[in-house]
C-alpha cells in the first residue's frame, strides 16, 4: 500500500508540476526513479518533522501541493500543534502520509504505533482524514486529493493486504459497500475490512446476513449517506485498528445517539482497549492479543443479538 | 534618543492598545525600529497589492508583538486607521496575535512561537523553485529561539544554502520570566547561527542609521541565509516600561498610566 501511494505521488507528480514530495530521513532507495526523473520535486529534509510540517505549508501557500511522508506517530503526536496552525489555520494543501496506521509496526513497540491517529485528527478543522483498505483503493483515492482545499491525512496500512474493495470511482466522503445485507451492520475503515467480511462470512454461516460498510474517508463524511445505512439496522459493530476513543467507534456512537432513527440500535465497537500494547510479534499477533481479532467481532455481534 | 517618527509610531502602538485594553506592550516597543526600516525602506511591496506575488514576504514570527506590525501596516495604507481602534474587538480583524487572510499585510498566523522560520523557509524554498526574485524576512523573538522547530528550519535553510531568506532576531534579552540569561542563556548567540551556517550580523536595533545600512547589504553572504541579530531594549521609548518585565502581559490599565504612557511619547 505504502509502494502504490508514493508510486502515485510520483505519476501525480509528473503530470503536475505543483505537486513536491516531502520526506523526512526515509529508508535508502525510497522513491529513487521519481527523485531521477524529478529532481526538481523531490526533497528530502532531516528528521526534524516539526519544521518540515511548517516548510509545507509555506510551500502550500505560495502554490505547491506538498505530499509528505514519514512513520505515522512522527507526523501526528509529534507535531499536533504544527498540524493545527501550520496546516489547518492556514488551509494549506498538504498531503501527510503517514506510514504504520494501527500496530503496523507491531514489532518496534509503542513509540512507532499510531493507535490514536484518527481521534486526534478529527477534531482540526478542514483535516481531512482518509484510510483505504488495500491498494487498489489507494490507487483510486490518491488523483482524489490532489485538488482537496486543505490538508489531508492518509493512514497507510502494512501492505500486501487482501483487496477488497470494489472497482469503482472513489468518491472523497462517500462510505463503500463492502457486502450489502440486513439487520446486521459491521462498520470498518482502513485495513480491518478484511476482518469485517471474514467476521461478515462466519455470521453468514449461522444464518445471518450482515452488512459490511467501509469509511475511506473518516473526514469530511458524507454522514446522510452513513444514515441511510444505519436507518434499516438492528445491531452495528465498528471495527477499527485504532484505539476505542474517538475514532470510527465514536463518530458512529455520535450519528447514533444524535440522529432519531425510527427504531432504537445496540451497538458495540471493536477497537484497541485504553493502554498501550505490550508485547511484539507480527501485525496480526498484536491484533490478536489486542482483542482485534473474528471471534472477538462474531461474540461481539452475538451479544447485540441476545 | 528617538525621533519624531519612531514616537508618533509608538504613539499609534500605544492608542491601539489602550483601544483593546490589552496588548504585549514591550514586545512591541522594542520592535518599532526594525519595523521601521524594513517597511519604510527595505520591504519591496505593494500596499494596494498585499498578494503581488514578487512582494517581499515579511513574517512576524513573534507574533505577540502584532502592536507594531499593526501600526507599521496601517502607517503604509495595508487597512485604514480607524481598523486600529477596533484591536482585539469581536469582530476585528486585529487579534492579540496576527492571522493571515484577516489582516492585509501578515504573511502568516502566529502566536505560537517557533512556527515562523518553517513557514518562511518554505515561501523561500519555493521562491528558489520559481526562480521568484522575493526575498523571505522572519522576525523572531529571542525568546523563541528556545524552540527547537527553530533550529530545525535553520538547518535547512543552510543545507539549501537560502540566502533569499534573511532572519531578524528582536534580542531584547527579556523574556516573560525573567532575562533570556536566566531562563534559558542563549549566548554564543552569534556564534550558534554562524555555527548553523548563517552569516551574522549584529545591529542596535533602535539605531534606525544602522539598521538601515545593515539591511541594505543583503544577503550578508552569497549562498547563506542571513541573520541579523538586533540587540534592543524591552519597552524601549517609555521609560517606565523599559526591562520592566511586570508589563510583559499587562492588561488592565487606569487613566493614570494612560496619562503617563503619553507623556513618554511626547516629542
Amino acid at each position: 500500500m505504502r509502494n502504490t501511494c508514493l508510486n502515485q505521488v510520483h505519476d501525480l507528480a509528473r503530470k503536475d508540476p505543483r505537486i513536491l514530495f516531502l520526506g523526512s530521513d526515509l529508508g535508502a532507495g525510497t522513491l529513487q526513479a521519481f527523485r531521477e526523473e524529478l529532481p526538481g520535486q523531490f526533497l528530502m529534509e532531516g528528521i526534524s518533522e516539526q519544521a518540515l510540517i511548517g516548510m509545507a505549508a509555506g510551500l502550500a501557500l505560495e502554490g505547491r501541493i506538498v505530499y509528505l511522508n514519514t512513520i505515522a506517530t512522527f507526523l501526528t503526536r509529534r507535531c499536533y500543534e504544527q498540524l493545527a496552525l501550520d496546516l489547518c489555520l492556514h488551509k494549506a494543501k498538504v498531503r501527510l502520509i503517514g506510514s504504520g496506521g494501527g500496530l503496523v509496526y507491531a514489532p518496534l513497540g509503542p513509540t512507532h504505533q499510531a493507535t490514536e491517529d484518527i481521534a486526534i485528527l478529527r477534531p482540526l478543522p478542514g483535516m481531512g482524514i482518509l484510510a483505504p483498505a488495500d491498494a487498489t483503493e489507494m490507487k483510486r483515492l490518491m488523483p482524489a486529493t490532489v485538488d482537496y482545499d486543505g490538508p489531508l491525512y492518509i493512514r497507510l496500512g502494512k501492505g500486501g493486504d487482501p483487496v477488497v474493495t470494489p472497482n469503482e470511482p472513489f468518491v472523497l466522503g462517500a462510505p463503500v459497500v463492502l457486502r450489502p445485507g440486513q439487520e446486521i451492520l459491521l462498520i470498518t475503515t482502513g485495513t480491518t475490512a478484511s476482518l469485517a467480511l471474514e467476521t461478515a462470512d462466519r455470521l453468514a454461516a449461522s444464518g445471518h446476513m450482515p452488512a459490511v460498510l467501509h469509511l475511506p474517508t473518516l473526514k469530511p463524511l458524507d454522514l446522510e449517506a452513513l444514515k441511510t445505512y444505519l436507518a434499516p439496522m438492528r445491531a452495528v459493530l465498528t471495527l477499527e485498528e485504532h484505539h476505542r476513543t474517538g475514532g470510527l467507534g465514536s463518530l458512529v456512537a455520535e450519528v447514533l445517539a444524535e440522529e432519531p432513527f425510527p427504531f432504537p440500535k445496540r451497538f458495540a465497537r471493536l477497537a484497541l482497549p485504553d493502554a498501550f500494547a505490550e508485547g511484539y510479534g507480527s501485525q496480526a499477533s498484536l491484533m490478536a492479543a489486542c482483542g482485534l481479532h473474528v471471534d472477538a467481532a462474531v461474540a461481539a455481534i452475538q451479544r447485540l443479538l441476545v | 534618543m528617538l525621533d519624531a517618527r519612531s514616537l508618533a509610531l509608538r504613539r499609534k502602538v500605544v492608542e491601539t492598545m489602550i483601544a483593546g485594553g490589552r496588548g504585549h506592550l514591550p514586545s512591541a516597543l522594542s520592535l518599532v525600529e526594525i519595523l521601521r526600516v524594513l517597511y519604510d525602506e527595505v520591504l519591496r511591496l505593494d500596499p494596494a497589492r498585499p498578494d503581488w506575488p514578487l512582494r517581499d514576504r515579511c513574517i512576524l514570527s513573534k507574533g505577540h508583538g502584532c502592536l507594531a506590525l499593526y501600526a507599521l501596516l496601517q502607517d503604509k495604507g495595508f487597512f485604514p486607521e480607524e481598523v486600529l481602534s477596533t484591536f482585539c474587538r469581536p469582530d476585528s480583524v486585529l487579534g492579540g496575535h496576527p492571522e493571515r487572510g484577516k489582516v492585509p499585510g501578515v504573511e502568516a498566523s502566529t502566536g505560537s512561537l517557533g512556527h515562523g522560520l518553517p513557514i518562511g523557509l518554505g515561501y523561500a524554498l519555493a521562491g528558489r523553485l520559481d526562480r521568484a526574485s522575493y526575498r523571505t524576512f522572519v522576525i523572531l523573538g529571542d525568546g523563541e529561539c528556545d524552540e527547537g522547530s527553530t533550529w530545525e528550519a535553520a538547518m535547512i535553510a543552510a543545507k539549501h544554502r537560502l540566502d533569499s531568506l534573511v532572519v531578524i532576531i528582536d534580542y531584547n534579552k527579556q523574556q516573560s520570566y525573567a532575562g533570556t540569561s536566566e531562563v534559558l542563556p542563549l549566548e554564543p548567540f552569534a556564534d550558534k547561527w554562524r555555527a548553523f551556517g548563517f552569516a551574522v550580523a549584529e545591529v542596535d536595533g533602535h539605531d534606525v542609521p544602522a539598521l538601515r545600512e545593515t539591511f541594505q547589504v543583503l544577503p550578508l553572504a552569497e549562498g547563506r541565509p542571513s541573520a541579523i541579530i538586533c540587540h534592543t531594549v524591552k519597552g524601549k521609548g517609555i521609560d517606565f516600561l523599559e526591562r520592566n518585565l511586570a508589563w510583559h502581559h499587562k492588561s488592565s490599565l487606569n487613566s493614570a498610566t494612560v496619562d503617563q504612557l503619553f507623556a513618554a511619547l511626547k516629542g
